[in-house]
């Protein structure tokens, strides 16, 4: 960074100054520019969803209702779930670092459909309009469960719009991981076999492979939900004539790999992170690769440990809970491969890896907790109660959310040419990792205690747990409002990076930052293997 | 705000088996957490970066160490499935003679109907050492009957009965959730367990009652509905003998076999069980819509009370035949309804 004033004098047109205009930006397909639309979705989604959270809590500070009516701390915690899950955490990272980065780490100039991924952006906001339509004129009741026969036949509210618009980005879903698959098959530099690939590649590979095998059942579900709401087709509905357990299978073939469609891409973030924040190669790449893929390949085959409670028989659920068993051993064997690259490393404390770190923590203490709901005995007590909440909290939010910030802090420089404040990006993270374990650990306690979710009301004597609760969700709420401002601001007045400010290795290292359009002025022939920071000590200036 | 309790009473023989799981799974997982944190820490601080050149020796991989890392979880998570299922496996059965209540979930509230007749809103009250089976139905969406003292939870669908079991060992007061988000005032669907001692609940009962007991109601039903004029006792009606029925398998003209159980005398009864009984033809007329799940509820123990007296408390909920109960461990046998051997914990 020395070399800043040099840079800046010969600064070519970059994606961000090569064209300008609202209509540039609109009618765009460079996929980082789509990226930077997407962040723009996403970021917007996940403030109204956490708005959503932050009064449930509030009106959680007491055991009775009265801060919102029942009926509105319903709508509140349906509007969470469907904005957090279907139109923040699916979308995140795959949209935002996906598109960016995976052109730039193969080598490539674009995506293999530049078009079909605007397409999926405007399918995605037009999905979210919809859904925020629904939200806004009256609300939706059902949870982002839609369980029948509730959604079908007795809620009144407006489920067939929210319905639409969630069916609408689910296509949005399927058109990005196609792209991802054809593009990580035909696009790779000359060199860039599969086993040279960076691990977020895998990741993200895996994540596709869940997104267009599992997406269509959930627009078949939600379909299905439509036309018996809407026409009166018995399908769920026992009164007329259908089963509302065959809307749970339907629901959670999709909605388990849903977890999984969130999670893997923040597993190969973290890979990134660890593996440059300690300057080595990701130990045993193959095992952590192949993980990816065994991770979606189990994921399609769990989806009936939701519901041990629903009337399963014995030993169906028998087979669910063990093959949700033999899942945790590809997250095992990440957690402990990403711990080993840490030995004898050289570890630099910055902001990306302490949200790695902070990532493994959390993903250790959700997987762990998995396994306490993988236990037929234990989940019948636990489900349908805030340890569920916190467990999947812990794994979509403790997970999910911290590989996103990590993974937006790292390659912040490469994306906006900018240096973030280190400092103030410390603290937020260290804020963000306090508030969320103040947030949810007693939610743990409060499951075992019987504390039902989607409660508006509870027993007096659990309000102690819920007022930590509530706390941490507002020291929550602050560490995540500051990464928003101090990124706004860097936008424009943070200190210019280099190319690579962390002499990391990777192809996007190799280019400018922010990159040209075309990413590479010439195809890059690649001839290491992903992180060989021995075999680029020269060219990084390491040793 | 009232004294914190961290921890949920222990009110069943399940409850007491199932915290002695929950808290070795605790410490396993407390043990690999805390190593996990502390080897991060230690690489965190012994291998700092020193210079902003620093290139640390590289190392790739190791297959005794991935080996190691992949068949040791494996194992342990083995274990935890075979614990967990056994567990679930040996209390999902009810030992063969058990108190038996019915259960009526509907926005929102709980309604308890007992033998004899005594009805309760939101409240239930039982008898301590004694197993009770809940046989439940929803009059419209899913409900999820949820005792967190006894850790027992199964959701209550609608035109379906399922049934839970459990054998409180505290007398107390505990509470009842609706743990299924059922709309607008789900959690308003709240309620109390009362556990008594058997005399306690004895003497309750008798305060109870008025309009006779349910089998008296569904007899009058029985005879009231028409279904008298073709169910003769003796047999030679146009529909079989409901007599000495309740309990044994039955055969269908489509050659099926069914138990006749409680459901299957409600599929019966709302026309939906597939067909004629063999040797008979379908002349019934579907009840479906015409009766209340609370006159279904008489009428099925009506027909239980004439059921044959051996079976008369056989326990099933989806017309599976290959149960064997003697061989359970942990399950009361037959005429040893009261004390299992389990001591209530303290805590």
């Amino acid at each position: 960074m020395i070399a800043t004033a040099k840079i800046e004098a010969v600064e070519a047109p970059n994606y961000l100054t090569e064209k300008h205009g609202i209509k540039s930006w609109l009618l765009t397909i460079d996929h980082k520019r789509i990226a930077l639309l997407y962040i723009f979705g996403i970021t917007g989604f996940f403030v109204i969803g956490g708005v959503a959270a932050l009064l449930m809590r509030l009106e959680l500070l007491t055991p009775a209702t009265d801060l919102v009516d029942p009926e509105t701390y319903n709508k509140l915690f349906t509007a969470h779930g469907i904005v957090m899950v279907f139109f923040f955490l699916v979308p995140s990272i795959p949209t935002t670092l996906g598109n960016f980065l995976i052109p730039l780490m193969i080598g490539a100039k674009d995506l293999a459909l530049p078009k079909l991924n605007l397409a999926s952006w405007y399918v995605y906001m037009a999905g979210g309009a919809i859904t925020l339509y629904a939200i806004a004129s009256g609300g939706v009741d059902t949870g982002w469960t839609f369980y029948t026969p509730f959604s079908t036949v007795y809620s009144t509210t407006h489920v067939a719009a929210a319905a639409i618009g969630i069916f609408l980005v689910g296509f949005s879903s399927i058109m990005t991981g196609l792209n991802f698959i054809v593009t990580i098959h035909q696009l790779r530099a000359p060199g860039m076999t599969w086993f040279r690939m960076p691990l977020f590649l895998w990741s993200h590979y895996a994540t596709s492979v869940v997104m267009i095998l599992g997406t269509p059942v959930l627009a078949v579900t939600l379909l299905m939900v439509l036309v018996e709401r809407v026409f009166g087709v018995g399908i769920f509905s026992p009164e007329l004539g259908g089963d509302p357990v065959l809307f749970q299978h339907m629901f959670w073939f999709y909605s388990h790999p849903a977890v999984y469609i969130m999670i893997l891409p923040s597993m190969g973030v973290v890979s990134e992170l660890i593996a440059a924040f300690s300057r080595k190669a990701v130990f045993g790449y193959v095992f952590v690769a192949f993980s990816s893929i065994a991770i979606a390949v189990l994921g399609f085959l769990v989806w009936g440990h939701h519901m041990f409670v629903a009337g399963e028989s014995v030993y169906s659920a028998m087979a669910f809970s063990i093959l949700s068993y033999t899942v945790g051993v590809p997250s095992a064997i990440k957690v402990f491969n990403w711990s080993a690259t840490l030995y004898k490393g050289s570890i630099a404390w910055e902001t990306p890896l302490i949200y790695a770190i902070g990532f493994i923590g959390l993903f250790t203490i959700g997987g762990l907790t998995g396994l306490f709901v993988a236990a037929l005995g234990i989940d019948v007590h636990v489900t349908d109660t805030y340890f569920v909440i916190a467990h999947f909290h812990y794994i979509m939010v403790g997970g999910a959310v911290m590989g996103y910030l990590g993974g937006l802090h790292y390659w912040w420089p490469k994306i906006s040419g900018r240096m973030y404040p280190e400092a103030l990006a410390k603290a937020a993270a260290l804020i963000v990792f306090l508030g969320f374990n103040l947030t949810f650990f007693p939610q743990f306690v409060l499951g075992w205690l019987g504390m039902p979710r989607r409660y508006a009301a509870y027993p007096p004597e659990w309000q102690f747990l819920n007022i930590i609760s509530t706390a941490g969700a507002t020291i929550l709420g602050v560490g995540y409002a500051l990464p928003l401002v101090y990124l706004t601001w860097s936008w424009k007045y943070g200190p210019r990076a280099g190319a690579n400010p962390w002499r990391a290795t990777g192809l996007e290292w190799q280019v400018p930052s922010p990159p040209p359009t075309h990413n590479f002025e010439v195809t890059p022939i690649v001839t290491h293997k992903a992180y060989d920071y021995a075999g680029m000590k020269e060219q990084l200036g390491l040793g | 705000m009232n004294s914190l309790d961290l921890l949920p009473p222990t009110a069943s023989t399940y409850a007491s088996q199932l915290n002695y799981f929950f808290w070795v799974m605790v410490t396993i997982c407390g043990i690999v957490a805390t190593g996990i944190a502390l080897f991060i820490i230690y690489c965190a601080i012994k291998y700092h970066r020193r210079s902003p050149t620093e290139l640390p020796p590289q190392s790739f991989g190791n297959i005794k160490a991935e080996a190691t890392w992949t068949v040791v979880p494996l194992i342990i998570f083995l274990g935890m499935f075979g614990w967990g299922a056994k567990t679930y496996f040996d209390a999902e059965q009810p030992p063969p003679e058990t108190l038996n209540i019915w259960v009526l979930g509907k926005q929102w509230m709980w309604e308890i109907q007992h033998p004899n007749g005594t009805r309760e809103i939101n409240t239930l009250h039982i008898p301590i050492y004694t197993p009770v089976r809940l046989t439940m139905i929803s009059e419209d969406v899913i409900h999820d009957f949820f005792v967190p003292a006894f850790r027992i939870k199964q959701d209550v669908l609608p035109m379906r009965y399922m049934t839970i079991w459990f054998n409180a060992t505290r007398p107390g007061k505990y509470h009842l959730f609706c743990a299924e988000y059922c709309g607008a005032k789900h959690s308003g669907m709240i309620g109390w367990v009362y556990a008594m001692n058997p005399n306690d609940y004895q003497v309750w009962l008798g305060q109870g009652g008025g309009e006779g007991s349910l089998a008296a109601t569904g007899q009058k039903l029985f005879l009231n509905s028409g279904c008298a004029n073709c169910h003769r006792p003796s047999g030679h009606g146009p529909g079989p003998s409901l007599e000495r029925l309740y309990g044994t398998p039955v055969t269908l003209a489509t050659g099926a076999v069914r138990i006749a159980d409680e459901s299957y005398i409600r599929e019966c009864i709302l026309g939906k069980k597939g067909g004629p009984v063999a040797g008979f033809t379908a002349i019934m007329p579907n009840y479906s819509g015409r009766l209340s799940e609370k006159q279904i509820i008489a009428l099925v123990s009506y027909i239980k009370a004439i059921g044959p007296e051996t079976d008369l408390n056989q326990p099933s909920s989806s017309g599976n035949t290959r149960r064997d109960y003697s061989s359970q461990p942990g399950i009361a046998a037959p005429g040893s309804t009261s004390i299992s051997g389990t001591i209530p914990e303290s805590r």
